[in-house]
């Protein structure tokens, strides 16, 4: 009964969402175009480098391409549901709208974060998908339906990190009222998760693994694609990660909207 | 010229508010750079010999110099400022001041780098100090001469194509996407993301007539002495040549666009 009012009262988010983007066609294809050009750029930067080599540590040219479009994919998913409510989020707070959205008779964590969908991050996504597709058909790849929905639902857990992180970059705000700067600092670690986790050692490894689980995002559900888990340990850290991750940012959230004392009013 | 002087101490003052933001600004653009060395760390541990003339010490100190020319020379916020402007109106006070759009956003453009270079010293320096063997210095008061003309030749190109992009929104309402485009072309292009003679020569050769290399790679190749001799003042007069040329777009973008321009909410 709640599953369904929260399906219909996000499905009419999403029509909301059609009829902005369509009153803006170019600007919708323009958008897809910048996407697909900085993909297309991660990707020239690894083949750039596999002219010059065979492999970094265990890693082959097309399985790097398989965890580029693994990251990308990830990155599109979180980026279509979350993040333009993550950006808009001190903007709320900053105006005192957030008063109306405590108004509303739905959980305010669900409205704040999924309140607009980016719908060209779907496009994007799928492209994503194709090139995932295709080095998996230059690896020869032939992964048993079981791999594909533990690969969908690694890259699930993924999304919830990255979802978990910026929501508690973005409560920020409730304190610095300004902090659009520190959110477009998050896409400078999603680079760190687009990259092979054998290029990474120590302190850094570490630090992206157990504190910003960067590496494990996109990397542990290549890997099973890929057929590369050396043990079941790396796929429960990464769900594991997650599960920490979304507890801590509801722990942020409930203590930030204790602190909120409105704008406007 | 007294006028351009208090815009630009008005301008620290105005840029120091957001010494927050870009100190997070310089210290979250280290991970990806850390990142980027790791991985080519890991490149040369599995393979012998260097990478089309780079070993891995001069392929560090070739990301350490990108990120001192960058930190000193790349537009961040002005673009975004100049077509806000134009989109929401308020250029129409602008216009009414007796000062020359360009010059004014030029002048404000070099004390956002005076205060960003000011925060970012302390995050920057500490990991070239942390990669301070790689730290190579010019070899000779030539050589670094030559790179200080080439720095502000290579400030003066970076800032005229911005703000010629940015002027676009005279005609159209969002301009974000063409600026992040040019970016991606920057990014790669500009030899940021690797030196570009790792690329296939031909390539190599074909960026050359582009300005994009004359936005970062030039700089830092006669800095880490790449270029000598014929080869490098013959590439100076290239990038005067190219900034000649932005600034004649940018002045001539300006001149159409301000015929166009509506003056919304003025």
């Amino acid at each position: 009964m709640l599953l369904r009012r929260y399906a219909s009262i996000y499905s009419a988010l999403w029509k909301n969402s059609v009829s902005r983007e369509m009153a803006f066609k170019v600007n919708f294809l323009l958008w897809i175009i910048v996407d697909l050009l900085w993909f297309t750029l991660q990707i020239c930067f690894f083949s750039v480098i596999y002219s010059h080599t065979d492999k970094i540590g265990d890693w082959s040219k097309w399985e790097v391409i398989l965890l580029a479009g693994a990251g990308n994919f990830i990155q599109q998913i979180f980026v279509a549901l979350f993040q333009t409510n993550m950006v808009h989020m001190s903007e709320h707070v900053r105006t005192g709208r957030l008063d109306f959205l405590l108004l509303l008779p739905v959980n305010t964590r669900f409205i704040v974060s999924l309140r607009q969908p980016d719908l060209n991050a779907y496009v994007t996504g799928a492209l994503a998908v194709a090139v995932m597709v295709y080095a998996g058909v230059r690896l020869e790849l032939s992964p048993s339906p079981a791999a594909i929905a533990g690969f969908l639902v690694l890259c699930a857990a993924g999304v919830l990190i990255h979802y978990s992180m910026m929501f508690m970059i973005s409560c920020a705000c409730f304190w610095t009222v300004r902090a659009e700067g520190i959110v477009w600092g998050y896409y400078h670690l999603l680079q760190v998760s687009r990259q092979p986790d054998a290029a990474f050692s120590g302190a850094f490894r570490i630090f992206f693994t157990f504190v910003v689980p960067m590496i494990l995002v996109a990397n542990v559900p290549a890997k099973l694609l890929a057929d590369k888990i050396k043990s079941p340990f790396e796929m429960l850290l990464l769900l594991g990660m997650s599960g920490v991750m979304f507890l801590m940012s509801e722990a942020v959230w409930r203590y930030s909207m204790k602190r909120y004392r409105s704008a406007s009013s | 010229m007294k006028k351009y002087w208090r815009l630009f101490s008005v301008g620290i003052q105005n840029t120091l508010v957001y010494r927050a933001n870009f100190l997070f600004r310089s210290v979250f653009g280290l991970i990806p750079l850390f990142a980027t060395l790791s991985l080519w760390r890991a490149v040369y541990a599995g393979k012998q010999g260097d990478i089309a003339g780079y070993t891995l010490g001069s392929m560090i100190s070739y990301y350490l110099v990108v990120t001192i020319v960058d930190a000193l020379t790349a537009v961040t916020e002005d673009d975004w400022q100049i077509a806000g402007d134009i989109r929401g109106g308020q250029l129409s006070q602008l216009l009414l001041k007796p000062l020359d759009h360009l010059a004014y956003r030029l002048t404000l453009y070099a004390a956002g780098r005076v205060v960003f270079v000011v925060c970012a010293i302390v995050p920057v320096g500490v990991f070239i100090f942390f990669h301070r063997e790689h730290l190579v210095v010019p070899a000779d008061a030539l050589t670094f001469g030559a790179f200080l003309i080439s720095l502000v030749l290579t400030a003066f190109l970076q800032f005229f194509i911005s703000y010629t992009m940015a002027l676009l929104a005279f005609w159209v309402l969002e301009v974000s996407t063409f600026i992040f485009i040019l970016y991606s072309f920057e990014y790669i292009a500009g030899g940021h993301l690797f030196p570009l003679d790792i690329l296939p020569p031909v390539l190599v050769k074909a960026l050359h007539y582009t300005p994009f290399p004359y936005e970062l790679f030039f700089p830092v190749n006669v800095y880490l002495g790449r270029v000598t001799g014929e080869a490098l003042w013959k590439g100076l007069l290239i990038q005067f040549c190219w900034v000649a040329v932005a600034y004649l777009a940018a002045r001539f973008v300006w001149a159409r666009g301000v015929r166009h321009y509506g003056a919304v909410g003025g």
